[in-house]
C-alpha cells in the first residue's frame, strides 16, 4: 500500500569494503559538496570524510590525484534479459557491466520471457539476485499481463513483493482509457508508471528517424511525432488524474515541449533521457551499423541539442541507459533487419562526461545529480551519497585514462555499443556499491 | 406523500422517510402472525415490470403485495413483448390501461422510470434504473438501521466499500444516509470511484486503513463483468480480495456489516463475516419485505390514515 518501504534492490553478499581513498576530488550533488578528500571506508560504510587521512591497519589505500569520487550512478532503464534472454545478458554480466560503469543500482524492465507480471515471478527474480548480482538490481513489473495491453497486473501483490514501479516498455500502452485505469489503480501502490510513449500507427514500417538521412539512404522512417502525439496524450491523462507518470527515453524536442508545459502546470511526471541520445545523432546511421539502431531512434542535431539543454535545466530529471543486450549474431545483419536496442551501462558517464562536461554543456555536479539523486529519488531508494555514516556507494573515476570499448572492457555478454570499437578518454576505475568493492579496474 | 412517483432519494422529504419508516414498523406484527396477510390493498393492482434481472427485489414486491392483498402482474424481459422491439412507452401504455394503481420498475437505463412515469396515471416505484438510483433498497437500509441502532441515526459514520462506480445502491444510499445526518465515506479501487463523487459531501478512501472508525461497513458487490480483459477496472478477484475484501481482521467486534446482496463469499466479503450475527445481511432481506409493504401502502394511501389502524 502507500506510503510502505519495501525492499526493492537485492544484491549477492560480499567482503565489505576497508579501503582509504587519497586525493580524489569529491563531487556530491546531496551535500554540494566539491572539494579534494580523503575519503575512508571502514567495513562497507564512509568513515571520515578528510584531509590527511591516515589509514587504519588492513585498509587498502589507494592514491586519486586528479580523479573524480562521485555517488555511484542509478540505472531506472535497463533490460536485464533475465528471464528468458541469458544468451544475451544474465544477472552476472550485466552487474558486471554496471559496475565497471560507476553503477551501484540498476531496475530491470519487464519485458522478458515470461513478463515480470506475477509476484511469484519477481520473487524469484529477486532471489536470483541475491546469488548472482554484484550490484544491487530491482525490477519493474508490467502493467499489463503478457504486455498484451489487456488485462492489468496484480499491481498492490507486485509492490509488495518489491516492484520499483510499473511499465509496459517495449510496448506502448494501447490506449488512453489502459493508461488511465493503470494510472488509477497504481496510485494504490505508491509506484509510478514508466510509458514507452509511441505511436506504433506511425512507427511500423519504420528503422530510424524520419528526416533527411532516412530519405538519403531508403531506410523507413519513424517520425518524431510519433513520440511527441504519444508523450502528450500521457501527460493529458496524467494531469487529469494527477496520477505519477514517467515518460521513458525521450528523444525529440517537441516532446520537450510538451513536458515542459505540463511540469510548469505541477504535473507529477518525469522523464529520462539516454545517453545516446544525448551525444549522437541520425547522421550516424549513415554507417548502417546496427550498433547505432535503437527505439527511439537517433534524432537530428536541433534534437539532440535540446534534450542536453533540457537535462541541464532539469526539464529532464535523470539519465536512464536503456541497456538493451542483443547477441552478436542478431545484431550482425543488415541494418533493416537487425533488432532496436544498444547497451549503455559500461560507457554512460564516459561518454557524457566527455561530451558534454568537458565542452561545458552541463556542469558535473549537475551531471551527477542526474545520473545518481535523481534516477533514486524516482525509484525511491536512498540516493547514494558521501557522507560519513552511509553505506558505501560511489565510484572513482580518471578523465586522463583513455581505454577501447571492446568485449573486455563492457563485460556485457553483448557488445551491442554505439561506441564499439571507439576509443573513449575517462574511464571507471573503482566502484564501491552496498558496501562492497565491485569493481577495480587495477585489480 | 410528498409526490406520486417514488423514483429517485430526492423524491422524498425527511417527513415522507420518517412516515415510511414508521409504517414499516407498524407492519411488522402482521409478519409475526399465522395468517400474515391484512386486507388493506384489497382490489388495488400493482404491476412489476422488470427489465432487468432481478431475485430480491422482484420477490420481496412480490410477496409484500401479496401480504396487503393486492392483485399483481408480474412482466418480464424474457418472454414478453418487450423482447420483440416494443418500446418503452408502449410497454407503459399497455400495461396502464389495465388502470393499475403502481407500476414497480427495473430497468438498465437511468431514468428508464422518470420517462415512465410521464405515460401513465399510475404510481412508478423505481426498483432501480441503471447505477443511478435504487430508493427502497435505501429505505429498506435506513430501516435496518432504525431496528439495529434505533431512531437516532445522527452523527453515525458509515463506510460503503467497492465499486461505487457502477452502483446505484450506493447513489440511493448516500443521499439516504445523509438525509439521516449520517457521515459517509466512500472506499474502493480508485478505477471504480466515480470522478468527482467528493462533491456529494463525501469522504473518498482508497484503502482500509479507516475502516475501523466506522460504525457500519457497507460492502457492495463485486461483478464478475467488471474484470473482464479490456476492461480493466481490477486486475484479479484475487488482488480484490486482498485489498479491499473484509474479513475478520478488518472488522471490530461490534461493528455492525451490510450489503446489498448477492454477496460473493472469499471476493468482498470472507463467509466468516457473511454469517456473523454482527452482520446484517438477512436483516435488510427481512426489513425489505415490511418497508416494501409500507412503500406500496403509503404511495397509494398518502399521509391520509394511520397504517396500524388499518392493519
Amino acid at each position: 500500500m502507500a506510503g510502505t518501504t519495501t525492499q526493492r534492490l537485492w544484491c549477492k553478499r560480499a567482503a565489505k569494503a576497508d579501503l582509504l581513498i587519497k586525493g580524489a576530488r569529491v563531487v556530491d550533488p546531496t551535500t554540494g559538496l566539491d572539494e579534494v578528500k580523503d575519503v575512508l571506508v571502514r567495513r562497507g560504510r564512509i568513515a571520515a570524510l578528510g584531509d590527511d587521512l591516515e589509514p587504519p591497519r588492513g585498509a587498502t589505500v589507494r592514491e586519486a590525484d586528479g580523479c573524480l569520487l562521485m555517488p555511484g550512478f542509478v540505472d531506472l532503464h535497463a533490460h536485464f534479459r533475465v528471464p528468458g534472454g541469458e544468451d544475451a545478458e544474465d544477472l552476472a554480466s550485466l552487474t558486471a557491466a554496471a559496475a565497471a560503469g560507476g553503477y551501484v543500482a540498476a531496475f530491470g524492465m519487464a519485458n522478458t520471457d515470461p513478463v515480470v507480471d506475477n509476484a511469484a515471478l519477481l520473487e524469484g527474480l529477486a532471489q536470483r539476485a541475491q546469488a548472482e548480482a554484484s550490484v544491487p538490481v530491482g525490477f519493474h513489473a508490467a502493467v499489463t499481463r503478457s504486455l498484451q495491453g489487456e488485462q492489468l497486473t496484480e499491481m498492490v501483490e507486485l509492490a509488495a513483493a518489491g516492484a520499483v514501479a510499473f511499465s509496459d516498455d517495449g510496448v506502448p500502452l494501447r490506449d488512453a482509457d489502459l493508461l488511465r485505469k493503470a494510472l488509477q489503480y497504481a496510485s494504490v501502490t505508491g509506484r509510478h508508471i514508466a510509458v514507452h510513449a509511441e505511436d506504433r500507427s506511425l512507427t511500423r514500417k519504420g528503422v530510424m528517424h524520419e528526416g533527411a538521412v532516412s530519405a538519403r539512404l531508403g531506410l523507413g522512417g519513424m517520425p518524431s511525432i510519433a513520440e511527441s502525439i504519444e508523450v502528450e496524450r500521457a501527460l493529458e491523462v496524467a494531469a487529469y488524474e494527477d496520477a505519477r507518470l514517467h515518460v521513458c527515453h525521450v528523444s525529440t524536442a517537441a516532446a520537450l515541449e510538451h513536458l515542459a508545459r505540463f511540469k510548469e502546470r505541477g504535473v507529477p511526471v518525469t522523464a529520462e533521457v539516454c545517453p545516446h541520445h544525448l551525444t549522437l545523432t541520425d547522421e550516424a546511421v549513415v554507417t548502417l551499423d546496427a550498433n547505432v539502431k535503437m527505439n527511439p531512434p537517433l534524432r537530428p542535431e536541433a534534437d539532440r541539442a535540446a534534450l542536453v539543454a533540457a537535462l541541464a535545466e532539469g526539464l529532464i530529471d535523470c539519465v536512464a541507459t536503456d541497456h538493451a543486450p542483443h547477441c552478436a549474431d542478431d545484431k550482425e545483419v543488415p541494418f533493416e533487419e537487425a533488432p532496436f536496442g544498444v547497451i549503455g551501462l559500461g560507457t554512460a558517464f564516459a561518454v557524457l562526461y566527455g561530451e558534454l562536461v568537458s565542452d561545458g554543456a552541463i556542469d558535473l555536479l549537475t551531471l551527477v545529480d542526474r545520473m545518481s539523486s535523481a534516477p533514486a529519488r524516482i525509484a525511491g531508494i536512498p540516493q547514494p551519497s558521501i557522507r560519513k555514516g552511509v553505506e558505501a556507494g560511489f565510484c572513482l573515476f580518471d578523465p586522463a585514462d583513455t581505454w577501447t570499448v571492446g568485449r573486455h572492457t563492457l563485460h556485457s555478454r553483448s557488445q551491442n555499443s554505439a561506441w564499439l570499437g571507439k576509443e573513449l578518454r575517462g574511464r571507471i576505475i573503482l566502484t564501491v556499491a552496498a558496501g562492497h568493492v565491485v569493481w577495480d579496474a587495477g585489480a | 406523500m410528498t409526490k406520486r412517483d417514488l423514483l429517485s432519494m430526492d423524491d422524498l422529504t425527511r417527513t415522507d422517510v420518517d412516515l415510511i419508516l414508521d409504517t414499516a414498523e407498524s407492519f411488522l406484527p402482521i409478519l409475526q402472525r399465522d395468517i400474515k396477510k391484512v386486507p388493506t390493498l384489497r382490489g388495488r393492482t400493482i404491476v412489476s415490470y422488470f427489465h432487468e434481472a432481478s431475485t430480491r427485489t422482484s420477490s420481496s414486491f412480490d410477496l409484500a403485495a401479496k401480504r396487503l392483498s393486492a392483485d399483481t402482474i408480474a412482466l418480464k424481459k424474457s418472454g414478453s413483448a418487450i423482447e420483440k422491439g416494443e418500446s418503452l412507452k408502449d410497454t407503459i401504455l399497455t400495461l396502464s390501461a389495465y388502470s393499475p394503481d403502481i407500476i414497480v420498475m427495473r430497468h438498465p437505463s437511468a431514468g428508464a422510470c422518470r420517462l415512465a412515469a410521464r405515460y401513465t396515471p399510475a404510481s412508478v416505484i423505481n426498483a432501480g434504473d441503471g447505477k443511478y438510483q435504487h430508493p427502497t433498497q435505501c429505505l429498506l437500509d435506513l430501516f435496518t438501521l432504525r431496528q439495529t441502532f434505533g431512531r437516532a441515526l445522527d452523527g453515525m459514520k458509515i463506510s460503503i466499500v467497492g465499486d461505487i462506480l457502477h452502483s446505484r445502491v450506493a447513489r440511493s444510499d448516500i443521499a439516504g444516509f445523509q438525509m439521516m445526518g449520517m457521515d459517509v465515506t466512500l472506499v474502493g479501487p480508485p478505477t471504480m470511484m466515480p470522478r468527482a463523487i467528493e462533491s456529494l459531501g463525501v469522504r473518498v478512501e482508497h484503502d482500509l486503513s479507516n475502516l475501523h472508525t466506522a460504525d457500519v461497513i457497507y460492502l457492495l458487490r463485486i461483478q464478475r463483468e467488471r474484470m473482464q480483459a479490456g476492461a480493466n477496472f481490477l486486475p484479479s478477484l484475487r488482488e480484490y480480495a486482498r485489498v479491499w475484501g473484509v474479513d475478520r481482521s478488518r472488522v471490530r467486534p461490534g461493528q455492525k456489516v451490510m450489503h446489498p446482496g448477492p454477496i460473493n463469499r472469499g471476493v468482498e466479503i470472507s463467509g466468516e463475516i457473511a454469517d456473523d450475527p454482527d452482520t446484517l445481511i438477512l436483516e435488510q432481506v427481512e426489513a425489505g419485505l415490511s418497508t416494501r409493504m409500507a412503500i406500496l401502502y403509503r404511495t397509494i394511501v398518502g399521509y391520509s390514515d394511520s397504517a396500524s389502524e388499518e392493519a
